[in-house]
């Protein structure tokens, strides 16, 4: 396949969603920041091996810093994307320090406490978030200074995946550079890694804090986008959701982040409307068909197809 | 000194001393052989040098420094190296790819970001070398997961090789590997650089005699002689606790 084939199908399908779907841009933009987000994860659980249920705390810390600088600062939407990578990124540097020294379940709990942590600062410092009734008062300048935030959400739109796509090359070429296999390599055996003269703790580091950079510019353009910051930024249910779409898709693979994102969002949106009880069965019916079925996510369901079709006609030959 | 020297060099696992006050010489250009039975400690002494493992008591010293306080990844980059006993590589990345990684590493390549890791027309030729030496060019483009387990052990042993060290640790490199095929690696140690100080810990003798110009003997955590190869296959000693027992 041409190296340019699918990027182009992927962008042609997000400018027909946004034709074909004008009164659901707000749910199209969602899918994007929740893409944003599992690339981030991708990066640091796909990519890098470390094991972690709490993306969310650079999520949430990256939301919290833009709708502040937002209220008290500049309504500079890129300005306010950078304070949000910053603020994910140092997060994940400072926490970092410490999680990378550990190993399995040690750290997925500690992942898991961080989040919990930056939850409760936040609904303990109301004056400053806003507490339980979430941070508030976020006016956004227009985007670059020419598309001014519209009711319908078509520049918010736009500009999250202009963020995303931005966002998706850089971590094509990060994956593809001499780092990006070095998280590989630290993925498949972190002892022939530090035999290779590598400090696996310093590389993990940083690839931490470039996955909590991600994950705090998502958190900024949810901020920014729905001008509101809730508690519900730092919830465990955003990191384990992140982590459902990220097996769905495929993790180690930047389009698994993706489709598994978009499926998973949208099975969730059209489930949940259709019966909103039960739509986890479905969820869970997915999730089941994948992990025993196309264990390396449906980002590959096609290659398997094609296995298993050429398998049956050798069968039959 | 140059070189490798270890001084009492001692290693207890709870109650069982696994290394016993080991004193032992790695100048550069030595071939030596490291021999004894399964269990002597030949891998633990192996992975106290290289830091794997933290000694008990004892003493390490490289080029007259003492690295005992280093970490593995920092003794690497002085140019201590070691294969695996237990092939240990990165299964799902391609054969060139698994040759790729210590070539960027040693180049100090780690933390590059933007060019592409196959990028390096320097790189990929000395990858190709590797390959060929190895006899592995036809194998470049699959998992190295995928390949027979012998040819895993070419992989491991190109791995390191591709580090340049000064100190080469090889532990039974050569296990595992089919007969036909045994030729690559005697090949491959014949044909390092002079100066390189070799240690090879291996069960097969003819290997062994064919490499290495000295032999030192591990017994129970403890050096029980060292001497020319001549000197090892006539001490009663080894006939009786080793060689006796593997040649009949
Ligand atoms: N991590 C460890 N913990 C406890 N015992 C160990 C450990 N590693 C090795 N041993 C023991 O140390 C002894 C020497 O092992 P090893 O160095 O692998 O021997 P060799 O390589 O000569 O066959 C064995 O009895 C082994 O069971
Ligand atoms: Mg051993």
């Amino acid at each position: 396949m041409k190296s340019w084939l699918t990027p182009f199908l992927v962008l042609a399908l997000a400018g027909a969603a946004f034709l074909l779907f004008p009164y659901n841009l707000a749910f199209l933009t969602r899918i994007l920041i929740m893409i944003l987000l599992v690339l981030s994860l991708d990066l640091v659980l796909g990519f890098a091996g470390i094991a972690t249920l709490g993306q969310a705390a650079m999520y949430g810390t990256g939301a919290y810093a833009a709708g502040l600088f937002a209220v008290h600062a500049s309504g500079n939407p890129l300005a306010g994307l950078l304070v949000g990578a910053f603020a994910g990124a140092a997060l994940a540097l400072v926490s970092g320090l410490l999680l990378m020294r550990t190993r399995g379940l040690t750290l997925i709990m500690l992942t898991i406490a961080v989040a919990s942590l930056c939850l409760e600062a936040a609904n303990q410092l109301r004056g400053l978030t806003g507490g339980a009734d979430g941070l508030r008062g976020i006016r956004m300048q227009p985007v670059l200074g020419l598309f001014p935030f519209d009711f319908a959400g078509q520049t918010g739109y736009w500009y999250a995946l202009s963020v995303t796509v931005l966002v998706f090359a850089g971590l094509a070429v990060l994956t593809r550079s001499a780092f990006g296999l070095s998280l590989r390599g630290i993925h498949e055996s972190p002892a022939r890694m530090a035999a290779i003269g590598v400090s696996v703790y310093w590389r993990q580091v940083a690839a931490y804090t470039i996955g909590g950079g991600i994950a705090g510019i998502a958190g900024a353009l949810a901020a920014q986008i729905t001008q509101l910051v809730s508690l519900e930024s730092y919830s465990f249910t955003i990191s384990a959701e992140a982590l459902i779409m990220l097996i769905l898709g495929g993790a180690g693979r930047l389009y698994g982040a993706v489709i598994g994102t978009v499926i998973f969002m949208v099975v969730h949106h059209v489930a949940a409307a259709n019966d909103p009880f039960n739509w986890l069965f479905v969820i869970g019916a997915l999730v089941l068909f994948v992990v025993f079925l196309v264990p390396n996510g449906l980002v590959s369901l096609p290659l398997a197809v094609t296995r298993l079709w050429k398998g049956a006609r050798h069968a039959r030959a | 000194m140059q070189g490798l020297e270890v001084r009492g060099l001692s290693k207890r696992f709870g109650g069982l001393t696994v290394s016993e006050n080991i004193d032992f010489d790695l100048p550069p250009g030595a071939r030596k052989a490291l021999i004894g039975p399964n269990g002597a400690g030949k891998s633990t002494f192996a992975n106290l040098v290289t830091g794997i493992l933290r000694p008990s008591s004892g003493e390490i010293r490289f080029d007259g420094s003492d690295i005992g306080g280093l970490d593995e990844p920092r003794r690497v980059k002085l140019g201590i190296a070691k294969t695996f006993q237990i092939t240990t590589l990165f299964r799902k990345l391609t054969v060139r790819e698994n040759l790729r990684l210590p070539i960027l590493e040693r180049e100090k390549r780690g933390y590059s970001m933007f060019a592409r890791a196959g990028s390096s027309p320097e790189t990929e030729a000395e990858v190709a070398d590797l390959l060929e030496q190895f006899e592995l060019t036809a194998f470049a483009d699959r998992p190295v997961g995928l390949l027979a387990y012998g040819q895993q052990r070419l992989v491991e042993m190109a791995m390191t090789l591709a580090l340049r060290p000064r100190v080469l640790i090889l532990d039974e490199p050569a296990a595992g590997v089919p007969s036909s095929e045994t030729h690559l690696i005697v090949n491959a140690i014949e044909r390092l650089p002079k100066d390189l100080a070799v240690l090879i810990i291996e069960h097969d003798m003819d290997l062994v005699f064919r490499v290495a110009r000295s032999i030192v003997v591990l017994v129970a955590g403890r050096i029980l002689t060292e001497g020319t190869p001549a000197q090892i296959s006539a001490d009663p000693k080894v006939r009786e606790l080793y060689l006796g027992k593997s040649h009949g």
